[in-house]
């Protein structure tokens, strides 16, 4: 008798465990931190899936793919969040994603038919700037002013790859002359956005390569409208962040919820305000007072993902090339 | 010679050696193990190791060169604040890149306090980036470091050479030739193989102050490597580079080195009698004044920055914090385990594998040591659960070669002078450690462990690969409240890390007062 009991205490027990499974979303650092979206997504979603929702930073979007690589089809990850467009051609090319039925009325710039990749949020990469500044409308009359930006290098930091593609979009085969125009702008490329952004906040340059979001930041939480981005007539770039389930997952049913989760109001409602970009479904309640403030551009520009790679390596040889002289 | 010609045995060390080259190499092989067929080096990578050489050389050299008037003015001078200004001259040291890197530029940027003062005179705004850039901001770094180890070269000369100089009417020259030119033909070597070392696996300060990807260095190739080709092989092989270029710096270091002391002194304070004259004075003081305001006006950037956001700080910061000096304290630990065992090998004269594989774990890039180390745990634990203790252990191997770079000297001295008496006396192993050599060395080992306890406490390392929201350390918590747009709680965590960086090198440092007070 005594060892039944004991034999239905350790069943009783794996019962309970068993219960409350475990969903490890791998996403970016930011996400994760406390001023980022992680800790109300994770409050929101337990609430109604029954499950112990572990979310796990690493890095940024391209060192979260490296490191699933790295993990291949062992990687304890069930879902993916935040690789983007730039990225979701080579992630497809590793065979660790599953196709999720998850669909939205997804208020993108552009059509979304990719039954893989989730969109949670989107921007556009801009040139942010203090208000009262005479800013430039296009790259050709920004190479001839004089004033001064800080960029992001494109193989350390996303921004900085959205850039290159942005120039390389709009100009094509120019854009190694519109970059050697540049050169005298530029004051000086760094590492990270983090680094960039901070320069220019201390008043190294009178333009930052940001998002057009920026400036929410400083108008919702600090309650300063001294922030603007420049409008581009020629169009702004566009980084579309999106979630995957994982092939390999141990919990393809509760990943298959998250990824709908995703795209519901309680997710999409937390985003404006904590990772500061576009919610790519917008909430019933509409976007938080003060992104009608925000520049919009009239045009999107967007290098379709099966082509990234190849768009990618050819900008960034003309990219070194002219601005190495 | 003979084992047993000497009171410590040398096999501790060589044990320590060998454990840390089979961390940094089998690190290396596991990456190249787990790697595929990559497109190999490009042409552009050859151009990131001729920059990576070039700016390390130089601002090894500057540095190098810089130091030595400065250490011999310190020397030389005593005054109210002199042991707080050489402490301070720890701190830009220990700063995560990003923060000393926002210092720097806060005085010497285009809009900074420089470029303020020459508005005012009507002058253009100074023009930081660029290799002259690259070169200051590696000086701002390493010039105190340089200028600590060879203060202390001066301090290990006895004061009764000083004195016998001084009776023979030896002035300033004929000192600086029989006395301080020795010893920098002996210490200065060493000093410049660390600090290029340290500068050859430079990343966001080079490309930062470089203005562009002209100032491609090896390690943002190996970053490009990883993160954007997942090119395994081309990392692992770009961190092969850095390691011959290390290995070579060293070789040549300790071959021009020699090794030739000033004999032993009763460990008198030392007096200057060459130093009296009054333009020796003016032109001390002239130096610790300069560099002084050089080191530490960014430092003061750095402070006015970061008290307003003292108050913002948030609850995560207190957990971070204390993470950071758990790893700190750990990896100081480890440190000291190794490189004693390590600096008495040295000192025995068995020492250049010993050197070189100290110096293994600065060369390394950090990037190829915490993919290496992540695939070799992956498939045996959580790499996550162990983010702490590897992190602490990689510290521990990175400070090696300072620890070296300042014990082993002392080591040399102490085993030359008291070897063959404790041998006499048959007082060899334990007791020889306990109650000859540990005393003796207390200063160093002070200085060692304050260094490196305030190193793993700036450091980024390996952590930002492993790291979970759990369990951050307080330079990984810096990089994500200026992530999150928290500038000004970002400064002001900032302020706090390079406080706690200066307390903890402090505490350690003055358990011996000796080698800074003289």
């Amino acid at each position: 008798m005594k060892y039944l009991a004991i034999a239905a205490g350790v069943f009783c027990a794996t019962a309970v465990a068993a219960e409350t499974p475990e969903l490890t979303v791998y996403t970016y650092d930011s996400f994760v931190s406390e001023w980022g979206p992680g800790p109300q997504i994770e409050k929101a979603f337990e609430q109604t899936c029954g499950c112990d929702l572990k979310l796990i930073g690493a890095g940024d979007g391209a060192a979260l793919l490296a490191r699933l690589k790295l993990e291949g089809a062992r990687s304890d990850a069930d879902v993916v969040l935040g690789l983007d467009t730039n990225l979701t051609q080579a992630a497809l090319d590793t065979g660790l994603f599953a196709p999720s039925g998850v669909t939205a009325e997804y208020d993108l710039p552009m059509a979304w038919d990719d039954d893989t990749f989730v969109p949670y949020d989107w921007g556009y990469f801009a040139f942010v700037h203090n208000v009262g500044m005479d800013a430039p409308g296009d790259f050709r009359s920004l190479a001839a002013s004089d004033a001064k930006i800080i960029i992001q290098d494109p193989r350390s930091s996303t921004p900085g790859l959205g850039l290159l593609l942005w120039v390389k979009s709009v100009y094509g085969d120019e854009a190694p002359e519109i970059w050697a125009d540049l050169s005298d702008n530029i004051v000086t490329v760094t590492k990270g956005w983090s680094e960039a952004y901070g320069l220019f906040l201390e008043g190294e340059a009178d333009m930052v390569l940001s998002y057009t979001t920026s400036p929410a930041y400083h108008l919702i939480a600090e309650e300063d409208d001294g922030k603007t981005a420049a409008v581009f007539d020629e169009g702004h770039y566009l980084q579309i962040e999106v979630a995957a389930r994982l092939a390999n997952s141990d919990q393809p049913e509760l990943a298959e919820t998250f990824l709908k989760f995703v795209v519901s109001d309680a997710f999409q409602s937390v985003i404006p305000t904590t990772n500061w970009m576009y919610p790519a479904v917008i909430p019933e309640a509409g976007l938080p007072a003060g992104f009608e403030k925000l520049s919009q551009p009239e045009k999107a520009h967007l290098v379709p993902s099966a082509d990234a790679t190849a768009v990618r390596d050819e900008a960034l040889a003309e990219w070194l090339t002219a601005l190495s002289q | 010679m003979a084992d047993g010609a000497q009171p410590v045995g040398h096999r501790a060390g060589l044990v320590a050696a060998v454990l840390v080259a089979a961390l940094i190499l089998g690190c290396l092989l596991a990456v190249f193990l787990r790697a595929e067929t990559g497109r190999g080096m490009a042409a552009a990578d050859w151009a990131g190791v001729r920059f990576t050489v070039v700016q390390a050389a130089l601002s090894a050299l500057f540095s190098g060169v810089l130091a030595v008037p400065l250490a011999r003015a310190l020397a030389r001078r005593r005054f109210a604040g002199r042991r707080l200004l050489i402490a301070l001259l720890g701190a830009p040291f220990i700063l995560p890149v990003i923060v000393a890197v926002l210092g720097m530029l806060a005085v010497f940027g285009r809009n900074g306090w420089v470029s303020l003062m020459l508005g005012w005179l009507g002058l253009p705004p100074l023009q930081i980036y660029g290799l002259h850039g690259v070169v200051l901001a590696h000086v701002f770094f390493n010039l105190p470091l340089a200028t600590r180890l060879i203060l202390q070269g001066w301090q290990e000369i006895p004061a009764e050479r000083f004195r016998l100089a001084a009776q023979l009417g030896a002035g300033p020259r004929a000192m600086w030739q029989l006395l301080e030119l020795p010893m920098l033909r002996r210490v200065l070597p060493g000093v410049l193989a660390v600090i290029f070392a340290i500068c050859l696996t430079s990343f966001a300060v080079a490309l930062t102050l470089g203005g562009g990807p002209g100032a491609t260095t090896i390690e943002l190739a190996i970053y490009q490597a990883f993160r954007f080709d997942f090119d395994l092989a081309r990392a692992a092989m770009l961190s092969c580079i850095q390691i011959v270029l290390t290995g070579c710096a060293a070789l040549i270091a300790l071959r021009v080195s020699r090794n030739d002391g000033f004999g032993s002194g009763l460990d008198r304070p030392v007096q200057r009698w060459d130093a009296a004259g009054i333009a020796a004075r003016v032109l001390d003081g002239g130096i610790i004044v300069m560099a002084a305001l050089f080191l530490l006006m960014p430092l003061a950037a750095i402070g006015l920055a970061g008290a307003p956001g003292l108050h913002l700080l948030p609850g995560s910061v207190v957990v971070a914090t204390l993470n950071s000096l758990l790893v700190a304290l750990a990896s100081t630990g480890v440190t000291l385990l190794l490189s004693m065992p390590m600096a008495i090998t040295i000192a025995l004269g068995r020492g250049r594998a010993v050197e070189l594989a100290g110096l293994l774990g600065l060369a390394a890039s950090p990037l190829v040591i915490g993919t290496g180390l992540f695939i070799v745990i992956y498939p045996l634990a959580d790499p996550f659960d162990l983010a702490l203790p590897v992190t602490a252990l990689v510290n521990a191997v990175m400070a090696l070669p300072f620890a070296l770079r300042i014990l082993v000297p002392r080591a040399q001295q102490v085993v030359t002078r008291y070897g063959p008496l404790a041998l006499s006396l048959d007082m060899a192993g334990g007791p020889f450690l306990r109650r000859v050599l540990l005393p003796r060395m207390r200063a160093q080992i002070g200085f060692a462990a304050g260094l490196s306890a305030a190193l793993s406490m700036g450091d980024l390392g390996v952590i930002a690969l492993f790291a979970d929201p759990e369990r951050a350390t307080l330079p990984l918590q810096v990089y994500r409240l200026m992530g999150a747009y928290q500038m000004q709680a970002a400064a002001g965590a900032a302020l706090l890390l390079l406080v706690l960086s200066m307390a903890l090198f402090w505490s350690f440092d003055r358990g011996g007062r000796w080698h800074a007070e003289a």
